[in-house]
């Protein structure tokens, strides 16, 4: 297959970017969509010219280091697939690529595709975590948990913090990320002490970082990876009325 | 073996051997007792005086991340550093299918001493026993201490834990999030080691690659690294140092370790003095979908839980050209079954890879190449039904069908072995402290717990063994035995440390050749692959001795890095990572080539009994190869640490 891509180049944070048009021959349709940028790299090399930055690691859609927006969707659009795991087959000879590092102001471009989503970092800092300091657990089965909240709280607990989320939200909101971790700690037993504050910090440190805000048009979850479901966000709204109302407090 | 061979080099032997400097240190009493004991006998430091010690922690995984955010809760001043955008995306979060704890809850007779017994028998011998019987004992704590984070790992209607079993065990004591549990127990570790960055304990460098370790008068007293988005090379000094920075199966090029897993730091460290154990340890994982073409970046794995439900065959006859759904039962070899009865389609890993292996020489493999075997799920959803197949595979399934393209609810998977888990790495003592004093090594890249082979489910287990438990007791001990004087970044060393690194990256940039990282990084891997893999011989291994020293001077005379070093360039940072593989490769070479005896992994074709298994040499390798650097790979010097079997008695490892 031979196919046109139209890459987003930029020097570094401070500098304009710009659409590349590149053509690359010989993609196989058995090439995941960053073989076909690897081999993209190595013709631009051989040219002497800077290859492309873009971000993976594991290559196998677990590590949420890759990411980008092709022809306007994020990670392709291929239902519940990261970038690594797009593969060419998906697309046809001759086809004309556009390929953009994701766009939020909480996640600023520091190279080409390359951004930096520390703001997710701090949202978990905040709160999504349940403080049982090394030692001080029980007998893991000393307290039984329903099997339904438990696979509940495990689909909340797959989110890879891709950020692809906020790349498909057209107000570049970090709800579903977000939610996903207050959902899954506050379906647990052992998440319930920690439950209201960690929803209200998380939130908050949420809107500290400039994401914009949750209109429930639901693209996050069409481009989650995971499948985040849309009612986690429901849950976390739940969840911040009734700690809001309650002053953080665990008492009623 | 299709590349020629030449077989009348000369490969200097290492004849130095000495046992002095790699002194295990363990503690002397019953096996059941020497951890509990030796925790009693270990020197604390009082929680009011913690903070003033700073210990840092390269790597955010299991181990690290663990040690990390544990020693930050006990009060310490902790530097955590990792070279991937954020601490949550370590290599640990890729491991699918779970992790061992002896809890007992299914009642089929596991113990401690059970899962001690399986885990030294399943690294055929080649482990220290003490370290293992204090990972079996710490299984059960690590349980509780991920449960208690929120780990959801999979339940039961009754709202328990539910287990499943893997390979090398005939009891169900591995507990498991879907085909997710690496990454759950990451994310626990990654929550907890957030708390304490939030809380100002711990002060994390991400996208921070170390490039070297500081030695002060013998001691590890800090590190160097890039800031891989300024390229800024600095000093960071502390009173402890914990490398917990994973494996080098990436020396193969094509392994199933995520792109960015380097040899590195470890690399580095044994340059500085820091002794390497057993790097010929490498396990070949049976289950991982066959490369499709040379555009192949990296291999994926299926985890091996699918073999509780997977039935492994190929056709009786060689070049069958039949699709699988048209060869009748009778023209099938399920060769695990066949082989291993008692163990079947659970044979442990290296076991079944060379099992592979054999049926795909012999002209049975399946597929593109012959390089294939099948991994059948027919049956199991006429047992259970697919919905129920579905239930506890189907992230695997997916992700075998997006890969391949095609669908393994319709016709079996396509599955062939591939580079997984390194046993070998920094040669550490019961307290997991290598030959630099104050330099602790954790997880993966120590060598201390699989021997030569490692287990499945056994890899999350010994990285939060030695992360939630084990470093912050022996670092403490460490630090409580004072005697470090006050360093700072005036010092020669310092200053040495930052200037070697800084010319060996402007060194990369200098160089102006025509051929690309990537180019050299294939071309060694195809060397490793074919001589240093699945099975090794004398001759295969002296050739690559000749070939990798070959393509190292081409490396350093043709390389092409193009961009700068004060900016991020990925390129730079694999030039760095594959100069410090091709030197690892020789050292990996000479190891496979001293050890002329198969053990696990370690598979000389010179030595095997008649039906084809590794035999074993007690007599003479039942040790661990610490290797010294002195200045060259080729020149390394040889210690050996003789392994003591006191509680469990060497013998013939079978599966049948």
């Amino acid at each position: 297959m031979k196919i046109t891509v139209n890459v987003w180049r930029q020097k570094n944070t401070s500098s304009k970017g710009r659409l590349e048009k590149y053509q690359v021959d010989h993609v196989s349709p058995d090439m995941s969509f960053l073989e076909m940028l690897d081999i993209l790299n190595q013709q631009l090399m051989a040219k002497g010219e800077v290859p492309i930055a873009f971000e993976h690691d594991c290559r196998e859609g677990i590590c949420g280091s890759c990411g980008v927006v092709i022809n306007g969707l994020a990670h392709g659009g291929q239902l519940a697939t990261t970038t690594c795991q797009l593969h060419m087959r998906k697309f046809k000879d001759g086809d004309n690529i556009t390929v953009e590092p994701w766009r939020a102001n909480a996640f600023p471009v520091i190279k080409d595709l390359v951004v930096d989503r520390g703001s997710f970092d701090r949202i978990i800092q905040a709160g999504g975590f349940i403080s049982a300091h090394t030692g001080s657990a029980p007998d893991a089965n000393g307290t039984p948990i329903p099997k339904e909240n438990a696979d509940l709280a495990f689909e909340g607990a797959q989110c890879i913090g891709c950020g692809a989320c906020v790349a498909a939200c057209p107000n570049a909101s970090a709800m579903l990320f977000t939610s996903a971790k207050v959902g899954h700690l506050g379906l647990l037993p052992q998440g319930q002490p920690e439950r209201q504050q960690r929803v209200l910090k998380m939130v908050a440190q949420m809107d500290a970082e400039g994401f914009g805000g949750c209109t429930n048009i639901g693209e996050c979850s069409a481009a989650c990876p995971k499948e985040i479901g849309l009612h986690f966000i429901g849950r976390l709204n739940r969840d911040l009325l009734g700690a809001t109302l309650r002053g953080g407090s665990t008492v009623d | 073996m299709t590349t020629e061979i030449k077989p009348q080099i000369d490969v200097r032997l290492p004849v130095e051997y000495t046992d002095a400097r790699v002194n295990a240190n363990i503690p002397a009493g019953p096996i059941e007792q020497k951890w509990s004991k030796h925790k009693f006998e270990m020197k604390l430091v009082n929680p009011s005086n913690r903070r003033k010690y700073t210990v840092i922690v390269v790597g955010t995984g299991l181990a690290g991340g663990a040690a990390a955010a544990t020693m930050a809760e006990m009060g310490y001043s902790v530097k955590a550093f990792c070279y991937q955008d954020s601490a949550r995306r370590a290599h640990s979060i890729a491991a699918q299918g779970g992790i061992n704890g002896a809890k007992n809850y299914r009642n089929d007779g596991d113990s401690v001493y059970r899962l001690f017994y399986d885990t030294i028998k399943g690294g055929d011998f080649r482990a220290r026993e003490a370290n293992v019987y204090r990972l079996a004992e710490l299984s059960v704590n690590i349980i509780d201490q991920c449960v208690a984070q929120g780990v959801p790992f999979a339940r039961e209607y009754s709202g328990y834990l539910d287990n499943r079993s893997f390979g090398g065990a005939q009891v169900s004591r591995t507990f498991y999030a879907r085909g997710q549990t690496g990454q759950q127990l990451m994310l626990g570790a990654y929550q907890a080691l957030s708390r304490q960055v939030a809380a100002g304990n711990v002060d994390l460098n991400e996208r921070t690659e170390m490039l070297d370790v500081i030695v002060i008068d013998g001691r590890a007293r800090g590190i160097v690294t890039r800031d891989m988005v300024t390229g800024k090379i600095e000093s960071h000094l502390a009173d402890a140092v914990v490398l917990a920075t994973g494996g080098y199966s990436n020396v193969f090029y094509l392994s199933t370790n995520a792109k960015g897993c380097n040899v590195t730091a470890t690399w580095r460290a044994h340059k500085r003095g820091a002794f390497f154990a057993n790097p010929c340890y490498t396990q070949i994982h049976p289950t991982c979908i066959p490369v499709s073409g040379d555009h192949q970046s990296k291999l994926t794995l299926m985890s091996e839980s699918l073999r509780n439900d997977g039935r492994v065959w190929v056709p009786l006859k060689a070049s069958d050209p039949r699709s699988p759904d048209k060869i009748p039962e009778d023209e099938r070899d399920y060769y695990l079954e066949r082989r291993y009865p008692s163990y079947g389609n659970l044979a442990p890993r290296d076991i079944s890879s060379r099992a592979a292996k054999i049926v795909c020489d012999e002209g049975r493999g399946v597929g593109p190449g012959g390089l294939g075997v099948y991994l059948d799920f027919t049956a199991a959803i006429k047992r259970l039904g697919e919905s129920t197949v579905r239930e506890r595979y189907g992230n695997l399934f997916d992700m075998y069908e997006r890969i391949t393209g095609e669908n393994p609810y319709k016709g079996p998977m396509r599955i062939y072995p591939a580079v997984h888990y390194t046993m070998g790495g920094l040669w550490v003592d019961y307290n997991l402290m290598s030959t630099i004093p104050g330099l602790f090594v954790g997880g993966e890249a120590n060598f201390s717990d699989h021997g030569a082979n490692r287990l499945g489910a056994s890899a999350l287990m010994q990285g939060l063994a030695d992360g939630y438990f084990v470093l912050p007791a022996t670092i403490s001990n460490y630090l409580a035995q004072g005697g470090l004087e006050k360093v700072d970044t005036t010092h020669s060393a310092v200053q040495e440390a930052v200037q070697s690194v800084t010319a060996l990256t402007q060194k990369f940039l200098d160089i102006k050749g025509t051929r690309t990282v990537d180019s050299f990084h294939r071309e060694l891997g195809k060397i490793m692959w074919e001589y240093c893999g699945m099975s090794r011989t004398d001759e295969g291994l002296r050739y690559a001795l000749q070939r990798i020293p070959e393509l190292r001077q081409q490396f350093w005379t043709d390389l092409r890095v193009l961009g700068s070093g004060d900016d991020l360039n990925q390129e730079l940072e694999k030039a760095g990572r594959v100069s410090d593989f091709i030197e690892l490769a020789e050292l990996m070479c000479l190891d496979a080539l001293e050890r002329a005896e198969s053990c696990g992994g370690h598979f000389r074709e010179e030595s095997q009994t008649p039906d084809g298994e590794a035999l074993r040499n007690d007599d003479d390798y039942c040790y661990v190869a610490a290797w010294e650097h002195t200045g060259e790979p080729s020149k390394a010097v040889l210690h050996r640490e003789t392994l003591h079997f006191e509680n469990i008695h060497l013998a013939q490892r079978s599966y049948k």
